[in-house]
């Protein structure tokens, strides 16, 4: 429709009227409304609301025992550590992806989206290779003299934060990388120009202007990390529980519906909480630039 | 500092690249355990991948679903894009961020609840239930990635093209279609990945006689931990390359980088 044509219709229609590309956006609203919506809705019902009655069983069962703190405090300590390695060892790699061109440049994205695509099973699964106590890592570990003897990963915290890093470190690097490159190389020259220091510069130029990008960054691997399943379940074993083994246990062997639903309904509170606190966060940074 | 900055970034390029490289050389392995780097070479866990027959269903189960799901979410997610970049009604913002949303949230979580929906509903039928599910995880994808594109897209040009002589729908197929498609190219590249790699949600949804790839690759490895899965794996990481390459060929990798 040109412009002209809505000059022409403007007083027609009141501006009341529902414009008639919302219909477009239907199927897909419709379609995650009933798909994922609503039933996150009825999650939210069955986790109070059983068939004897309003109860709030599940929650007192999760929160009162003090197995339910550990589960979630599993699930909390690794999702932090993962995201706080990700974000020391992606934001350089972040930066080394928009200063480098050419074949340099292509290789770094090679390597970063090749791990993406390829899929968590398959990485989950070469790390439960890698951690063993006669594999690669102890290998190097011993061959360069940093380990005497070898050390135990697999099925250990330190194995899973590992393995978590390995997966997730794309989602901070990306982010971090298409906010950086974006940031205009004569605001450093000005800062010099100026007198700053490269400490100061990065420090008060740079830093401030990524923050887009590491927000964003922090948000994604963080809200991955506390929800991870099959990385723990191959790497840690039956024995270690985070928030997304329970559930799925408590739905799939335990058959207890209103411990799973109210688990479920803590992490889904978590997510929205990230989604919330990450999305105000971005908006702050941006005002303050 | 900037020697660190490269330091840390080949380290981490050998970190990232490393779990492929083991998968790839234990899937050639002679030995069943997973010795590095193996005693011999051979290829007969790829014989056994074969005759095994396990894995062929579920192959087959996960690229319909993935391939379906996509091409259902193109559909659906390009007219969203379109309605919320071309409408003038409230709540776009807000209707944005709810379709985006499913990526945001545990996966498990979403399985469990369109799980308990349709238990309550007595749908039964693993193969529908897992479109259902996958699609709810590959319509994100689309929106976000058309959206972006849309929103750079000049929409004069469509009047322009029109101004010329070029029906409506002629316009919008010769001059909107070439600028969206790498969009749709990469979103349905990462939606078809999503789909094929997922099992938080698919765990949920199958059954015994219909099961998706990564749920089959578990069930597998906790009852015979062998090379075999290694063999699979290094089919899925060659399928990966194929796709990337298509994707880079026909759009760029430093758009996909984007995303």
């Amino acid at each position: 429709m040109s412009t002209l044509d809505v000059a022409v219709r403007a007083p027609a229609s009141r501006g009341e009227r529902l414009d008639p590309l919302a219909l477009l956006a239907l199927p897909a609203t419709a379609y995650l409304g009933i798909a994922f919506a609503v039933p996150l809705v009825l999650l939210l019902v069955t986790s109070v609301w059983t068939p004897a009655g309003l109860t709030i069983d599940g929650y007192v069962k999760f929160f009162s025992d003090s197995y339910g703190w550990r589960v979630m405090w599993n699930a909390l300590r690794a999702a932090l550590w993962t995201t706080a390695i990700c974000l020391v060892i992606g934001y350089p790699v972040g930066f080394a992806l928009a200063r480098s061109r050419g074949v340099v440049q292509v290789l770094l994205l090679v390597a970063l989206i090749l791990p993406l695509s390829v899929g968590v099973v398959v990485k989950a699964f070469a790390w439960t290779i890698l951690l063993r106590s006669n594999g690669v890592v102890n290998q190097m570990l011993l061959a360069t003299g940093i380990a005497s003897e070898p050390v135990r990963f697999i099925f250990t915290e330190a194995g899973l934060v590992v393995g978590a890093v390995n997966i997730f470190l794309s989602f901070m690097v990306l982010p971090i990388f298409s906010v950086v490159k974006l940031i205009d190389g004569r605001l450093l020259d000005a800062a010099a120009t100026l007198g700053a220091s490269p400490l100061h510069r990065f420090l008060r130029v740079t830093v401030p202007l990524s923050m887009p990008g590491v927000i964003a960054g922090i948000a994604f691997v963080f809200s991955m990390a506390i929800s991870m399943y099959v990385i723990p379940t191959l790497l840690m074993g039956d024995r270690y529980q985070t928030m997304s083994t329970l559930i799925a246990r408590s739905y799939l062997f335990m058959r207890d519906r209103s411990l799973g639903s109210a688990v479920a309904v803590v992490l889904l509170g978590i997510a929205v909480a990230v989604v919330v606190i990450s999305g105000w966060l971005a908006r702050r940074s941006r005002d303050v630039r | 500092m900037t020697i660190a900055m490269w330091t840390i970034t080949a380290m981490v390029v050998l970190f990232l690249i490393a779990p492929l490289v083991v998968v790839v050389a234990v899937s050639f392995s002679a030995s069943p355990v997973f010795n590095l780097p193996p005693p011999s070479w051979s290829a007969r866990w790829y014989e056994r991948l074969w005759r095994l027959r396990d894995f062929w269903p579920a192959v087959r189960t996960s690229l319909e679903i993935a391939a379906l799901s996509t091409a259902i979410s193109l559909v659906l997610g390009t007219l969203c894009a379109i309605a919320v970049e071309r409408g003038r009604f409230p709540g776009r913002d807000a209707l944005v961020t709810f379709a985006v949303s499913p990526l945001m949230m545990p996966g498990l979580v979403v399985g469990v609840a369109l799980l308990q929906m349709l238990r309550q509903v007595g749908f039964r039928d693993a193969w529908m239930s897992l479109l259902i599910g996958h699609i709810v995880i590959t319509l994100p994808y689309v929106i976000r990635t058309v959206l972006a594109s849309l929103s750079l897209f000049d929409f004069t040009l469509i009047d322009a093209a029109r101004t010329l002589g070029c029906s409506y729908p002629k316009a919008l197929l010769k001059v909107m279609v070439p600028v969206l498609a790498p969009a749709f190219l990469t979103s349905g590249l990462f939606a078809f990945l999503a789909s094929m790699d997922n099992y938080p949600i698919s765990i949920f949804l199958t059954d015994a006689r219909t099961k998706t790839l990564p749920v089959q690759i578990l069930t597998y490895l906790e009852e015979t931990p062998d090379p075999t899965i290694a063999a699979i794996s290094t089919g899925l990481i060659v399928m990966t390359i194929v796709v990337l390459l298509l994707a880079d060929r026909l759009v760029g990798l430093r758009r996909i980088a984007e995303l």
